[in-house]
């Protein structure tokens, strides 16, 4: 009797524990992970080098932080099984939505009270304070780009590292971006809220979505990237609708681990928005991926976005159904 | 003995299907979150996407009327590795379709299941899942 039910229930287990939606994470086809080099003996990092195509090492979900920049997840994972915990009968929050499969974690940024009244003005559509797609405000469903951090902070996923002697260039798959770090030695821009470069060629004071990027080598394995000169609040910080502002200062290091790995950490440092400065990112692990492989392009069409807000996103609300 | 252990792996196969964690631009906040419906119809559109791909079809409602359901899919990107393509879907074909209907009572979900005329069902059980649990 003891082997009836013995026998299918190792075989039902097995089926749980060998299926790959079990293990959960993504895999593009052609990338290696981590699971991929079990075994592997590490070859030392090269030094003062970042150039090649990254992946994030644990598989391509790693980096995508869909509830909310990875340090500061705007929901509370159960610490055994690694799954956002459920309630039942959640309560709403404030923006007069239950979120059943999201509770609010014990920990918060610091905000200030300009942080926080901004943040409730967001109504993003992953978090603990998620709303349907008919009532949401993010900027990134209107197409909108998403701009720096947002792009280490959400949907980070394979990026392309070009490095000259002048600057690094990284290329993201999400909505298809890139942007510059400047290594020359030149200064980041002294008054954040009138951006402009000291070079001689340098233009006008701009803010920019993207920012104003240095970099520099702290030793011969750690390089540390320190970016100013955004616009205000017309971009998030994550995809659960923390807020940034114009006087942000975000702080990256890419650690060279050895030849395979980089370790990517975000400090988000912004007096408007948050009483101290915060981790958002605590080294994400990123794995370097062959010369041929491919980055897949991700863009978003608004004329697509309008499509699918016709048709699904903007039939989504509980009241009146209007698109957004 | 065999009827027991092909039972279970039944439930454990399904347990695997509809435990497929989905990764979309949204969350859960629009869905009737543990419901399941399956309705067959016939391909109207297959839109190809990013941040979403969806599929409208029709299929008789309880009243011989037609109704025109909508399941939204992740991005093009993303379901790639699941057996998807631009091509997967014809307009005029009959699929049979299992998803998460949204809370407000119209005919939209987001799709967790589809068998296709040939009888191939997707996203392929073998396939690396395209998801992450975030």
């Amino acid at each position: 009797m003891t082997k009836r039910f013995l026998v299918p229930a190792v075989a039902l287990v097995g089926v749980l524990v060998c299926s790959p939606v079990a293990h959960a994470q993504a895999r593009l086809p052609g990338a290696r992970y981590d699971a991929d080099a079990k075994g592997e003996k590490p070859r030392p990092a090269p030094r003062r080098d970042l150039s090649g195509t990254w992946e994030p090492a644990s598989g391509a979900g790693g980096g995508i932080q869909g509830k909310g920049a990875q340090a500061m997840d705007s929901c509370r994972k159960d610490p055994r099984t690694g799954r956002y915990a459920v309630q039942e009968n959640p309560p709403l929050t404030d923006t007069g939505y239950a979120t059943v499969d999201c509770l609010k974690p014990e920990i918060e940024p610091p905000y200030t009270p300009l942080g926080l009244q901004t943040m409730r003005a967001h109504k993003p559509v992953e978090g603990y304070r998620m709303v349907p797609d008919a009532v949401n405000n993010d900027p990134i469903l209107a197409c909108d780009p998403g701009g720096f951090p947002r792009v280490l902070l959400h949907n980070f996923r394979t990026s392309e590292i070009l490095q000259t002697p002048a600057h690094m260039v990284v290329l993201y798959k999400f909505q298809k971006r890139w942007r510059t770090i400047w290594t020359d030695g030149r200064e980041l821009p002294k008054d954040p809220q009138l951006p402009a470069w000291t070079t001689p060629d340098g233009l006008p004071p701009e803010p920019r979505w993207w920012g104003y990027s240095v970099g520099r080598w702290a030793d011969d394995y750690t390089f540390v990237a320190r970016t100013n000169g955004f616009h205000d609040d017309r971009t998030w910080l994550d995809n659960a609708g923390l807020p940034q502002s114009d006087a942000m200062e975000v702080e990256e290091t890419y650690h060279r681990v050895d030849a395979e790995h980089v370790e990517l950490s975000v400090k988000i440092t912004d007096p408007k928005m948050y009483t101290r400065p915060w981790v958002a990112l605590d080294r994400l692990s990123l794995r370097l991926q062959s010369p041929s492989f491919d980055i897949q392009e991700m863009e978003c069409s608004p004329s697509d976005q309008k499509h699918y807000y016709e048709f699904f996103g903007g039939l989504t609300g509980t009241d009146t159904g209007g698109a957004r | 003995m065999r009827n027991r252990l092909a039972w279970t792996l039944g439930v454990g196969l399904g347990l695997v299907i509809v435990s497929v964690p989905v990764l979309a631009h949204h969350g859960a906040a629009q869905f009737d979150v543990g419901k399941r419906v399956t309705v067959t119809g016939t391909v109207t559109e297959w839109f190809w996407s990013n941040p979403h791909c969806f599929l409208r079809f029709d299929a008789a409602g309880e009243n011989g009327q037609v109704v025109h359901w909508v399941a939204e899919l992740q991005s093009g990107p993303n379901i790639l590795p699941l057996g998807y393509s631009r091509q997967t879907f014809k307009v005029g074909s009959q699929v049979t379709v299992t998803l998460e209907p949204v809370k407000n009572g119209r005919p939209l979900g987001r799709l967790l299941r589809v068998v296709l005329p040939d009888g191939t069902a997707l996203p392929l059980a073998a396939s690396p899942a395209a998801n992450n649990p975030q």
